[in-house]
């Protein structure tokens, strides 16, 4: 009985979250009659499902597809990449200050986006990287400070022999970085990549800051162009939406096995 | 192979010190083992040998190479870790060939020396294994064998058999022992555990606070310990020690007096001693040289508080007249009880005196003891 009243309410907060996605879903299919139809209709009576490929077509979401997907996939590498390599620095190697380095790195956490975008839009426009993908990819080669911590906690769970037997047999500091922790490190890893992807992914700020040309865009900015002071394209918007929803789910679903344990592992661990 | 010479070598971590002027000769294909309390240096000067730690002063020589200030993969020493150190990502193949491969050797020769080290082993069914798969004895092997493919001039084991349970403790100790007998490598063997260093070890280095106490075969040690500390550490159960006065001293005999012996006791000493009548001096005897006599005959007398029957023997803790607790070893089957009063008798020849510096007395030993320390150890007989 206590089981199943727990999986009632399980089953109502699951529906509670779904609730908006499927909301999503059904304006992307919708007849513009069912749409404005109140009360709302939950089941409509026509499915439109070429809504997507004609709200895909009004503008050139091709070249913002290929925008993003060349934004995520080379700033996730980066950060992935970086925030390793960082963090294997702060776990491994004994220096003077490394500690005050690390609060320091910490602390940057604290500092919102909104105070760096105007000096990054500067340094940026100084450099000459504005209207490109740069400034969405490269600092992501830079580390992250939170991402920096988590695999730190991670590579602080291996033992200390495994380094120096590495080192016994002939490695250096980087091929005990490349060949033992960062096989090792793999869930924490993909966990860091899965939440860069998603941020990166979902980026619109970053954006639309540092692009001015539609054919920089990426799908985010694109979407937004659904949206003006006069009009709002909701099947369009919807349609869109529910596509950009798409990839983040499946990876979170390939990688969730990863994310959970690397979450879990993260917190009890070190 | 090659001897290791080390010279006034010297670490400390911040103010303190973990090594004072260690001095250490380890002879070609000898099998040396580092012994000592918790934190007494020798995992630290295992790991400066290996290179894991920077001295602070002194030289390390591998044969006629000084290796002091080298990287540890250009020494040319292999090392076993405490905790089996295996990568866990790689399977067994793998991690006997990490350091191969790495250090650009060709294929064929790769495999040449893996199967060799997994056939001494008896590993080759494992190969393809990851070291999760594998039981602790298998993991132990493994990270021999990750020693032996690499054809060192030096083994440096730490404590390889600490995460075992006791029965493979034995079985692994005799396989290491056949080992260093199949290969003739130097070996240097970090314990805490002294029956692996008097089992294992051709010479043994006792080491009290950084630095050594003793360093000689392992029958040297428990039959002539230089001083306090050796004579409390080695041997098992640990040997009686009683505060006394030294009665009077002459040419080769040394007269013994103190509050807890009923009768003085005269030992024959190896030359004169070096001490002064009144002076103070501790005797040390080994538990399995007191023997229980009828009253009269022996020198300690006091209460038996408890009787410890192992089968073949009994260990028999009695409490003195002045408050002292001694223990002696008697056969198992002696009739000795709890609350009985009885009478032990020092066997004057097997007697230890240590001044009041705690330096032992140098004494005259029995010609077959004598002749059973400097006997080299046996070999393990195929």
């Amino acid at each position: 009985m206590r089981k199943l009243l727990l999986h009632s309410a399980l089953t109502l907060l699951a529906l509670l979250f779904i609730l908006p996605f499927y909301w999503t879903f059904l304006s992307a299919v919708k007849s513009t009659a069912d749409l404005y139809q109140f009360p709302p209709v939950f089941w409509p009576s026509e499915w439109h499902f070429e809504n997507f490929a004609a709200s895909w077509n009004k503008l050139p979401f091709n070249t913002f597809l290929w925008n993003s997907t060349v934004v995520v996939v080379l700033s996730t590498i980066g950060q992935v990449l970086s925030s390793s390599l960082v963090a294997f620095g702060f776990a491994r190697f004994r220096f003077p200050g490394r500690d005050a380095l690390f609060i320091l790195l910490l602390a940057t956490m604290m500092i919102p986006w909104d105070v760096k975008m105007i000096p990054l839009y500067m340094e940026f426009n100084y450099i000459g990287w504005i209207n490109t993908l740069k400034p969405l990819i490269v600092p992501s080669y830079f580390a992250d400070a939170f991402f920096v911590f988590m695999l730190r906690q991670f590579i602080m769970t291996v033992p200390l022999e495994i380094d120096e037997a590495a080192r016994m047999d002939g490695a250096s500091s980087f091929d005990i970085y490349w060949r033992i922790h960062l096989p090792l490190m793999l869930p924490g890893l993909i966990l860091v990549g899965t939440f860069h992807f998603m941020n990166a992914w979902n980026d619109y700020l970053g954006p639309l800051i540092f692009l001015n040309d539609q054919s920089k865009y990426t799908l985010t900015l694109g979407l937004a162009l659904f949206k003006n002071p006069h009009d709002v394209d909701i099947t369009a918007v919807a349609a869109i939406t529910t596509l950009l929803c798409l990839p983040p789910l499946a990876l979170f679903f390939v990688a969730q096995r990863y994310i959970m344990d690397g979450a879990v592992g993260s917190a009890v661990k070190g | 192979m090659a001897s290791l010479h080390i010279e006034d070598l010297r670490k400390g971590f911040g103010a303190l010190p973990v090594l004072r002027q260690i001095d250490l000769t380890i002879g070609d294909g000898e099998f040396v083992c580092f012994l000592g309390p918790s934190g007494c240096g020798k995992s630290t000067l295992l790991r400066s040998i290996a290179g894991l730690e920077t001295p602070d002063g002194g030289t390390i020589r591998l044969g006629s190479r000084e290796i002091t200030h080298l990287p540890s993969a250009r020494r040319n020493i292999a090392m076993v870790f405490q905790n089996y150190a295996l990568y866990p990502h790689m399977d067994v193949r793998r991690n006997l060939s990490f350091g191969l491969a790495l250090n650009g050797m060709k294929r064929d020769e790769i495999r040449r020396r893996v199967d060799n080290a997994a056939d001494i082993l008896r590993i080759r069914e494992l190969l393809d294994r990851k070291p999760r798969q594998l039981s602790g004895g298998q993991r132990q092997r493994v990270a021999i064998g990750r020693a032996i493919v690499r054809e060192p001039e030096l083994f440096l084991l730490d404590e390889p058999l600490s995460n075992l349970d006791a029965g493979l403790r034995v079985t692994m100790r005799v396989e290491l022992a056949a080992l260093h007998a199949r290969l003739g490598t130097t070996m240097v063997y970090v314990t805490h555990d002294q029956v692996e260093a008097m089992t294992l070890a051709d010479r043994v280095v006792v080491l009290d606070k950084g630095v050594v106490s003793q360093f000689g075969a392992p029958l040297e040690l428990f039959y002539r310990p230089a001083n306090l500390f050796v004579a409390r550490f080695i041997g098992s159960p640990a040997m009686n020690l009683f505060d006394v006065t030294v009665a009077s001293c002459d040419a080769a005999r040394l007269e013994l007096a103190g509050p807890g012996l009923m009768k003085p006791l005269t030992l024959d000493m190896d030359g004169t001693p070096a001490c002064a009548a009144g002076s103070a001096a501790t005797l040390g005897i080994r538990p399995d040289k007191l023997e229980i006599v009828t009253a009269g005959e022996g020198e300690l007398a006091g209460l038996v508080q408890l009787v410890e029957r192992l089968g073949t023997e009994s260990h028999v803790h009695v409490r003195l007249e002045d408050g002292r607790t001694v223990m002696a070893v008697v056969r198992g089957t002696h009739p000795v009880r709890a609350g009985e009063t009885v009478h032990l008798k020092l066997s004057p020849q097997h007697c230890h005196v240590f001044d009041a510096a705690g330096q032992a007395l140098p004494r005259q030993l029995d010609a077959e003891t004598e002749a059973l320390i400097n006997q080299r150890k046996g070999r393990l007989v195929a």
